[in-house]
């Protein structure tokens, strides 16, 4: 397979979204709205469920099932206020000693005049350096498109898990052949050079995991939440300032020198 | 009595021909015309008036040794990291021959310029960025010059001051481009959490990856006048939405309007103001301490 062919599935319209995660891997699940400062943002759900026995802290993007459903969550493109939301409830995860799960599910952070006015730039910028300090574990798991700042802003974790057909890019296939060759009909070309999938983000230590999609969706959800329960009981036990020592590093070491 | 004739043109080459068939030829180096109002300027003047027009008070763009020129105190600067330089780290096509004729062009090894300084007798660390320099991207050598800058602030305690300019991540890296949004935000956590000062000037123009980390993690942000801010380009929101922007919009006055940089300041006031924002921080000691 062709990495714009996994471009296209990690796409595709009937790909399991964000809510079919959270509806299964978790149980109590209590949806929080709003980011207390300007609106509700429908891109991201965020909220308090039971992973297990355990509370957690759940954040995902969503990109909507019909085309209802896409239109109100903007196609799963988030405002600023989409991510102040996500922050909001990453802080009340912090106060009360929950671990974290993100579902990115994204082609990318919104661009238009209300996101510009309301500080798109600042509102990921925040979240980087936020989370990068936040006192809680927390993994990030993408499921299909990884798009740029939007996906980061909720995948600064202490471990990132990519299902196998998702992807993960500093610019969409079609960006990069109109910008760098001012030709969209190299966007197949694009997407092999930008190398997005997760076997290379896996080699490029990007990832901690890749998760077969072979199983089917039930089977899947289950490995993945056993392994959600195995990581976070490992990481509770951690002293907070190795956990974040450790997440510090994880990123330090991507495109480091020594010298 | 007026003589018939006396003001109409000459008819032939024998009459004489008083037109000028050639403009005078003035040195391309020698003069500039302002972008913005058109009128031509002096390149040597343009220089002493810290590279703003006379007229309009447009900032032409500048590189990185030029800014450092104006506002580091003479002969204090000392760089690091300068000969650290980029490869071809996912294997882009072209990027290689892009590298080489970014060094050409910008006569830089990579797009920030970082090292440690005195301004107006502070010490501080000090990073400027350099747009002739693949228009200011960040790949993984900018990512990994910074967070050694902030890294080395946090641990001498000194503050930064940063000079932004940059088209955003870098393509031709990929997602390692973007990982270093990541990585240098966690820097400058950590330096913050140390207590300590961090001031970034936007210049035009600021976008993309860069504004969606450490441009907007200033604990004072100012920005130049009308430099473009912003996450996405004008273009591409135009493409997006299919409307046309409103006049202004991601400029700098824009921007502080709603809110989002602390204050506009003009280049020839820059080193003043920095200087008082270094001077109201200071812990005591700094102005005389050896680095």
């Amino acid at each position: 397979m062709n990495a714009f062919e996994r471009v296209q599935i990690a796409r595709s319209t009937n790909r399991p979204t964000a809510t079919d995660f959270i509806n299964t891997l978790f149980t109590d699940f209590l949806e929080m709205h709003g980011d207390r400062r300007y609106a509700d943002d429908k891109a991201v759900i965020a909220g308090i469920a039971s992973l297990e026995d355990m509370p957690v802290t759940v954040i995902g993007l969503e990109k909507g099932k019909n085309t209802k459903e896409k239109i109100a969550r903007n196609f799963g493109a988030a405002h600023p206020e989409g991510y102040r939301k996500a922050l909001r409830q990453m802080k009340l995860a912090e106060k009360f000693n929950r671990p974290i799960v993100c579902i990115v599910d994204t082609s990318g952070a919104f661009c238009g005049i209300g996101a510009e006015e309301r500080g798109q730039g600042q509102a990921i910028a925040e979240n980087l350096y936020e989370i990068m300090a936040l006192k809680v574990p927390i993994v990030s798991i993408l499921i299909g498109e990884g798009g740029s700042g939007g996906a980061l802003a909720l995948a600064v974790a202490d471990e990132v898990w990519m299902l196998e057909n998702a992807v993960y890019s500093v610019i969409s296939p079609e960006g990069c052949a109109s910008i760098l060759w001012k030709d969209t009909s190299k966007t197949k070309e694009a997407a092999e050079c930008l190398k997005l999938t997760a076997e290379h983000l896996m080699e490029f230590g990007v990832i901690e995991a890749i998760i077969p999609e072979s199983k089917g969706f039930e089977a899947m959800c289950q490995s993945i939440k056993a392994e959600l329960v195995n990581t976070f009981n490992k990481k509770k036990g951690e002293d907070i300032a190795l956990l974040l020592e450790k997440r510090y590093r994880k990123f330090r070491k991507i495109g480091e020198r020594t010298q | 009595m007026l003589r018939k004739g006396i003001f109409k043109k000459p008819k032939n080459e024998l009459e004489g021909n008083r037109k000028l068939k050639q403009k005078p030829i003035i040195p391309d180096e020698m003069c500039v015309a302002c972008p913005s109002c058109k009128k031509m300027l002096l390149t040597s003047d343009l220089a002493e008036h810290f590279n703003v027009c006379f007229y309009c008070e447009y900032h032409f763009r500048m590189n990185a040794r030029q800014r450092i020129d104006y506002i580091a105190d003479k002969d204090t600067f000392i760089e690091v990291d300068s000969d650290m330089t980029s490869y071809n780290i996912i294997d882009f096509p072209n990027y290689d021959k892009k590298l080489k004729a970014a060094k050409l062009e910008s006569a830089e090894n990579e797009a920030v310029v970082c090292g440690f300084c005195k301004i107006g007798g502070y010490n501080t660390a000090l990073f400027v960025m350099e747009p002739y320099f693949m228009m200011g991207s960040m790949g993984t050598v900018v990512g990994e010059k910074l967070t050694r800058l902030f890294e080395a602030a946090t641990e001498k305690g000194l503050p930064v001051v940063g000079f932004t300019v940059s088209g955003g991540a870098r393509i031709q890296e990929g997602i390692l481009s973007l990982m270093q949004m990541a990585k240098v935000s966690g820097a400058v956590k950590k330096h913050s959490d140390g207590g300590n000062l961090y001031l970034t000037v936007l210049t035009d123009p600021t976008t993309g990856g860069v504004t969606a980390s450490y441009a907007m993690l200033g604990d004072i942000i100012v920005a130049e006048p009308n430099a473009l801010i912003g996450f996405a380009g004008p273009r591409v929101i135009e493409q997006t939405i299919h409307q046309k922007l409103p006049q202004g919009f991601q400029r700098a006055e824009f921007l502080l309007e709603k809110g989002f940089v602390d204050d506009i300041v003009h280049r020839k006031t820059q080193k003043k103001y920095i200087t008082t924002v270094l001077k109201l921080h200071s812990k005591g000691g700094e102005q005389h301490e050896c680095i």
